[in-house]
């Protein structure tokens, strides 16, 4: 129609399933996806598990090929971060200052992870977001990978080094799980008592604590106020490394030091902040962006007219559960990504009927309303939970089998359940619970057929 | 249509099982999908497509 592309910002999972919903939807126009990292778009969940293991190669994360991406003509923009939108005329800013006007715009730009202030600049001290991250810090684990390791291995008995991740959230745990199983000293920081508690209610949380302890993490509850640090090498060139981590309060009773700040310190070789993260919505400074706690869209994802959003950054109005939620979830990534471009292409050709030539058959908008779905492996734990589990007013939790960990749990809001989650169920079993909490179900009702879909099978 | 899939990287989210059910099962041990259906006739295509898209690990290759 007018030969001006559509652009999708963030070239992940969203963006990627953006990009080819565009396509087979119908658009033929021209198509850009611009992302600030210089990779093909990878998948994120193995990052915690198995490239942090070790077991997978970081080609194995690419989600396509180069020559799967071939059919869809892109004008793929990788190391491109883009830097202002201009919503009005649908006009991004690239970072070498190319304005590039837009039919429609999908963003995609995900979350960062948080950090501390200065960690950056001190080395052995790592978040985990992408695969240069993962890394990092795999090269960190992996033994003899970083310098001082084999001291530490000397004197750290059983060749493990003492890691200290931050942040008992699902990251914080997956990695402590991987941490453990190659063998390294594990302490697992947490403001809260119980892991994961906030996504997946105490009981829950205390049973994957059980297993974290009887694999030999440490649990602690404490907030911490900073790090020790000790010069590079000699030169004193490159970043101090890290020596330990101090806590503000709490901290283990009989072990570790008093700081000189008052606090303990914990020693630490290697630590991993996953403190969670901010939506990366810094760049967007167009005034009729609502960007409090993501991109606020309406019920189709569409943040202003012709601007859509979808993945870790959208907040959108979900139809059926009647609120903004915003999900770090894989699976929402990519539904997100073929719903936004659906309603995207829907809209232009409802603006444009007569030149509709570059656009899809017209369609109409349809608001997204998934049903969530989230999963986590820790150990040889699968967790699997449908519909919004954090936020619960109401959790009941039917422990199954203990020493197996194997659990269900369901999640109510408002007098209605909305969530449901099974710890090491069978697929089948675990598979049939998504149809219980598809739509806000009276609390008893779902209890009943909660029951029935586990009875058998 | 002919489909590959690269097990190895599934996650085991069932999504495939829910969209295509004639073509795609879990193995009942680990949910790992199973294919059922490797040419599966034109009716499924639509589903087939779905399915290899909304993948979360990229497991499933459809092959014209
Ligand atoms: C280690 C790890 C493990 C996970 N494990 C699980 C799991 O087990 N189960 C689960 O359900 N979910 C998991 N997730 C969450 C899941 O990976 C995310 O929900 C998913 O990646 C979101 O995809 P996205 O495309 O919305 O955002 P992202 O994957 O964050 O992608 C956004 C992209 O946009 C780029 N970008 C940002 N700003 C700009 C800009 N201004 N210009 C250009 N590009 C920009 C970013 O660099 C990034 O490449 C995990 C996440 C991580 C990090
Ligand atoms: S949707 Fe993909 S990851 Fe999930 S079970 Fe099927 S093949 Fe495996």
């Amino acid at each position: 129609m007018t030969g001006l592309p559509i652009a999708v910002v963030g070239a992940s999972a969203a963006g990627l399933a953006a990009v080819e919903a565009l396509r087979r939807s119908g658009w033929r126009g021209p198509l850009t996806l611009i992302g600030d990292e210089p990779h093909l778009p990878y998948d994120r969940p193995p990052l915690s598990k198995q490239l942090l293991h070790g077991d997978w190669t970081p080609e194995k994360l690419t989600l396509r090929t180069a020559e799967q991406l071939a059919p869809l003509a892109l004008d793929l923009r990788l190391g491109t971060r883009a830097t202002g939108l201009d919503v009005a005329t649908r006009t991004l800013t690239l970072d070498g200052g190319e304005q590039l006007g837009c039919a429609g715009v999908i963003i995609a730009t995900g979350v960062a992870a948080r950090t501390l202030p200065g960690a950056d600049r001190i080395a052995g001290v790592h978040t985990l977001r992408t695969l240069d991250d993962a890394l990092a810090l795999r090269s960190g684990l992996a033994n003899g990978g970083a310098p001082g390791s084999e001291d530490v291995a000397a004197g750290g008995g059983g060749g493990g080094r003492r890691v200290v991740i931050v942040g008992n959230g699902v990251l914080g745990c997956e990695a402590a799980a991987v941490a453990r199983e190659l063998g390294h000293e594990v302490t697992l920081v947490g403001i809260g008592p119980t892991p994961m508690a906030a996504v997946v209610g105490t009981e829950v949380g205390e049973l994957l604590a059980e297993e974290h302890r009887a694999r030999g993490v440490r649990l602690l509850t404490a907030a911490v106020d900073g790090f020790e640090t000790a010069p590079a090498d000699q030169d004193g060139a490159g970043d101090p490394r890290v020596t330990a981590v101090r806590l503000a309060h709490g901290g283990p009773p009989g072990s570790g030091g008093v700081a000189a700040g008052g606090g303990t310190r914990l020693p630490a070789d290697l630590v991993l902040l996953a403190i969670g993260s901010r939506p990366a919505v810094g760049w967007l400074d167009d005034p009729a962006l609502d960007t409090t706690d993501g991109l606020r869209c309406d019920t189709y994802c569409a943040a202003a007219p012709g601007i859509y959003a979808a993945g870790d950054v959208a907040r959108w109005d979900h139809p059926v559960h009647g609120r903004p939620l915003r999900f770090e979830h894989r699976m929402n990534a990519t539904e997100q990504g073929m719903a936004a471009a659906r309603n995207l292409l829907a809209e232009l050709a409802a603006e444009a009927p007569a030149a509709a030539e570059d656009a899809a058959p017209a369609q109409e908008r349809r608001p997204f309303a998934p049903v969530p779905y989230f999963w986590s492996d820790q150990y040889a734990v699968k967790i699997q939970a449908y519909g919004p589990t954090a936020g619960a007013d109401r959790v009941e939790t039917t422990v199954l089998d203990r020493a197996e960990r194997r659990a269900l749990a369901l999640y109510g809001r408002d007098g209605n359940a909305v969530g449901v989650l099974a710890a090491g169920l069978p697929p089948r079993q675990a598979r049939a619970l998504r149809a219980v909490v598809a739509t806000p179900l009276p609390w008893e009702e779902a209890r009943e057929r909660v029951a029935a879909a586990t009875a058998d099978g | 249509m002919k489909i590959t899939l690269d097990a190895d990287k599934c996650c085991a989210a069932g999504q495939c099982v829910l969209i295509a059910p004639e073509v795609f099962d879990q193995r009942e041990e680990d949910g790992v999908v199973v294919l059922l259906d490797a040419e599966p006739p034109v009716e499924q295509h639509d589903a087939v497509h779905e399915a290899a898209a909304i993948c979360p690990a990229a497991v499933i290759e459809v092959h014209a």
